[in-house]
């Protein structure tokens, strides 16, 4: 029988160390203060909202610039489904995700229309009518938001601290299962598509690859993911403001930011990506506008000068895969008879 | 009556957002480059004029002499410097570029002038205003700047069409490499499509400026408008940009003149109602 392969030395190395992370960042809890805990947290929901982006803009090539439609639908979700139907705020989370999906259907149809860099500001204008359309709503505060009410805080969790404990280990969980999701999503025969895809959409094409169904499935599942991570977000802030909830500056401008410097178009570079904005922003926080301007340029000569970022440059230097993701063909002659000559 | 001044008013606003079309449609003809820190570039142009007002003394109609070749020579750096290394197959390079550009000079702006809303002052010109017809007034400077922007499509379309310059643009849109082969140096000619779409921008900066406040965060806004106008008119077409435009100016005016709240959302709407039912636009000239 022939078999695909799809690890390496350096993906069980990779997966291993993840392991141990995950075991690591599991525990924060019980030895990290508050400030290390929302720290974390955030971490977290960039890492998913940057591996999101990344399979819509890396892998399905549909560059969005307006995925803070997504970001602060599921926040918008969050509040009205606990202020006004009150419903238990994680069950909230859970159902934000769906509703997004169903939403994203007719916004696909539409916009889909619109080809390439098109596209992109064709998003923008989507979560620019839903932002609009956010502050027209009184009964969620209108333009100058709302907060979560008290009585549905208190409902989460007796204690502050215990509250804080499940909003964190809600946001690791959501992270595990998205990256979970979208390795299990490449290595189906649709992530062959997909890769596929990434590397010549009109080779892809000729192979007999549907691209329209794939890249409508992509976008209709990311805004899926998105809104969830959106919803648990604001559940963390606690507060919702239309400005807040679809800026393009904290949920596409910083996405974007890290996917390119990690590596677009590869499940890793999110991860590393995040990793060094949250490091610079540690060092340039305070030069306020200037840090954003310093990542802008970042980014520039990223996208210039090494297209397939940090991790892209890693990868090619040494052969490395964190997961695996690699397919490589096991030949069923070459098990009968590994010492054969070919 | 009133409703006839409400549409009024849209049309000679859409003037303006035709020419934050315009140089969006132009350079995408040129190279199919969509340049997201248009915008961006618009409000950099009224801080130009800021500057030089102040420090000139001088009013801003005449500052437009100023602006318009210093944004052009801007474009035109821009272009050779560092959009030309992102042209390509690839649609990711120019468009994340041109999203960094779009965050850089956002905050850079905001370093150097805060985020403080400012106006250029026009003087006596700004409140004039005279009666078309019974009860419908119009203001001469949003006339004037319509008929500046009538004139720069106008222009827009000769160069295209009857210059050199212009038939340099057309070959290389049609095809780079036997633009090329031709002795075209296609750098030099998408940076002097880019240095053309910011001297539009230039103007329409200076009238966006005299026009109502301005801060450093506006710019995305006004790229969206100018790229809805685009879609409205039909990809490609000059005069398109300007039917887009007034459409989208009117349907601001009439949500506007409805519901204050609405006067973005009905712009927006009318865009996608318009998407839905005639995706390729109104004067469509190349399919994008």
């Amino acid at each position: 029988m022939n078999r695909v392969v799809h690890a390496t030395k350096s993906s069980r190395v990779g997966v291993a160390l993840i392991a141990v992370a995950l075991v690591v960042l599991a525990s924060a809890p019980y030895w990290g203060d508050r400030q290390m805990l929302r720290l974390l947290a955030e971490v977290f929901t960039f890492v998913t909202l940057a591996s999101l982006w990344n399979l819509l803009a890396g892998y399905a090539g549909l560059v969005s610039v307006g995925q803070q439609a997504f970001v602060g639908l599921g926040g918008y979700l969050l509040f009205a489904l606990a202020i006004l139907f009150e419903v238990h705020p994680i069950a909230a989370i859970l159902i934000a995700g769906p509703i997004a999906a169903v939403v994203a259907i007719p916004v696909a149809v539409l916009i889909f229309r619109l080809r390439g860099a098109y596209f992109a500001i064709g998003t923008w204008v989507v979560a620019e009518v839903f932002r609009l359309l956010a502050s027209q709503v009184s009964v969620l505060g209108g333009g100058s938001g709302i907060s979560l009410p008290a009585a549905v805080v208190i409902a989460m969790a007796p204690t502050r601290q215990l509250r804080e404990f499940e909003t964190y280990w809600l946001a690791l969980t959501l992270t595990v299962l998205v990256l979970a999701a979208i390795v299990a999503l490449l290595r189906s025969r649709h992530g062959l598509a997909l890769t596929a895809l990434r590397d010549n959409e009109v080779a892809a094409q000729s192979c007999g690859i549907d691209v329209a169904r794939i890249k409508f499935f992509v976008y209709v599942l990311t805004a899926f993911g998105t809104a969830t991570v959106g919803a648990l977000i604001f559940l963390q802030k606690l507060r919702i403001s239309p400005d807040t909830a679809f800026s393009v500056n904290d949920w596409t401008a910083f996405v974007i930011f890290i996917t390119v410097i990690g590596g677009i178009g590869r499940v890793e570079g999110p991860i590393i990506g995040t990793i060094v904005f949250f490091l610079l922003r540690q060092v340039l926080a305070d030069l306020g506008s200037l840090y954003m301007l310093t990542m802008g340029a970042v980014a520039i000569v990223v996208m210039l000068w090494a297209p397939k970022g940090l991790w892209g440059l890693i990868a090619e230097r040494f052969g490395w895969q964190a997961l695996p993701l690699q397919r490589r063909l096991i030949t069923a002659l070459k098990l009968k008879d590994p010492g054969r000559k070919s | 009556m009133q409703w006839v001044n409400v549409i009024l008013q849209g049309v000679l606003i859409g003037g303006l957002y035709a020419m934050f079309a315009a140089g969006l449609s132009l350079i995408f003809g040129v190279m199919r480059l969509v340049n997201i820190a248009h915008g961006d570039l618009i409000v950099l142009a009224a801080y130009v004029a800021l500057m030089l007002t102040q420090t000139l003394g001088i009013d801003p109609l005449s500052a437009l002499l100023l602006v318009t070749p210093i944004m052009a020579a801007v474009g035109y750096a821009l272009q050779r410097g560092l959009l030309n290394r992102t042209l390509g197959d690839d649609l990711l390079p120019p468009l994340l570029v041109t999203f960094g550009l779009s965050i850089i000079i956002q905050n850079g702006l905001l370093e150097l002038f805060t985020a403080d809303s400012r106006k250029l002052q026009a003087g006596a010109i700004e409140i004039q205003t005279f009666q078309v017809a019974e009860g419908v007034w119009v203001g001469l400077l949003p006339l004037i700047q319509f008929a500046v922007a009538v004139v720069v499509i106008a222009a827009l379309q000769v160069v295209f069409y009857r210059t050199a310059l212009g038939r340099a643009f057309r070959a290389t849109s049609d095809d780079q490499s036997v633009a090329q082969l031709m002795g075209l140096d296609t750098r030099h000619v998408f940076a002097m499509a880019m240095a053309l779409s910011l001297a539009v921008i230039a103007i329409a900066g200076v009238f966006l400026a005299v026009r109502a406040n301005f801060d450093p965060a506006i710019g995305p806004a006004r790229l969206i408008f100018g790229f809805e106008a685009v879609i409205i008119g039909g990809l490609g077409s000059m005069w398109g940009t300007l039917a887009g435009g007034v459409i989208l100016g009117v349907s601001q005016a009439i949500g506007a003149q409805i519901d204050p709240g609405w006067q973005l959302l009905a712009g927006h709407i009318v865009f996608l109602a318009i998407l839905a039912v005639r995706p390729e636009g109104f004067f469509p000239k190349v399919s994008g």
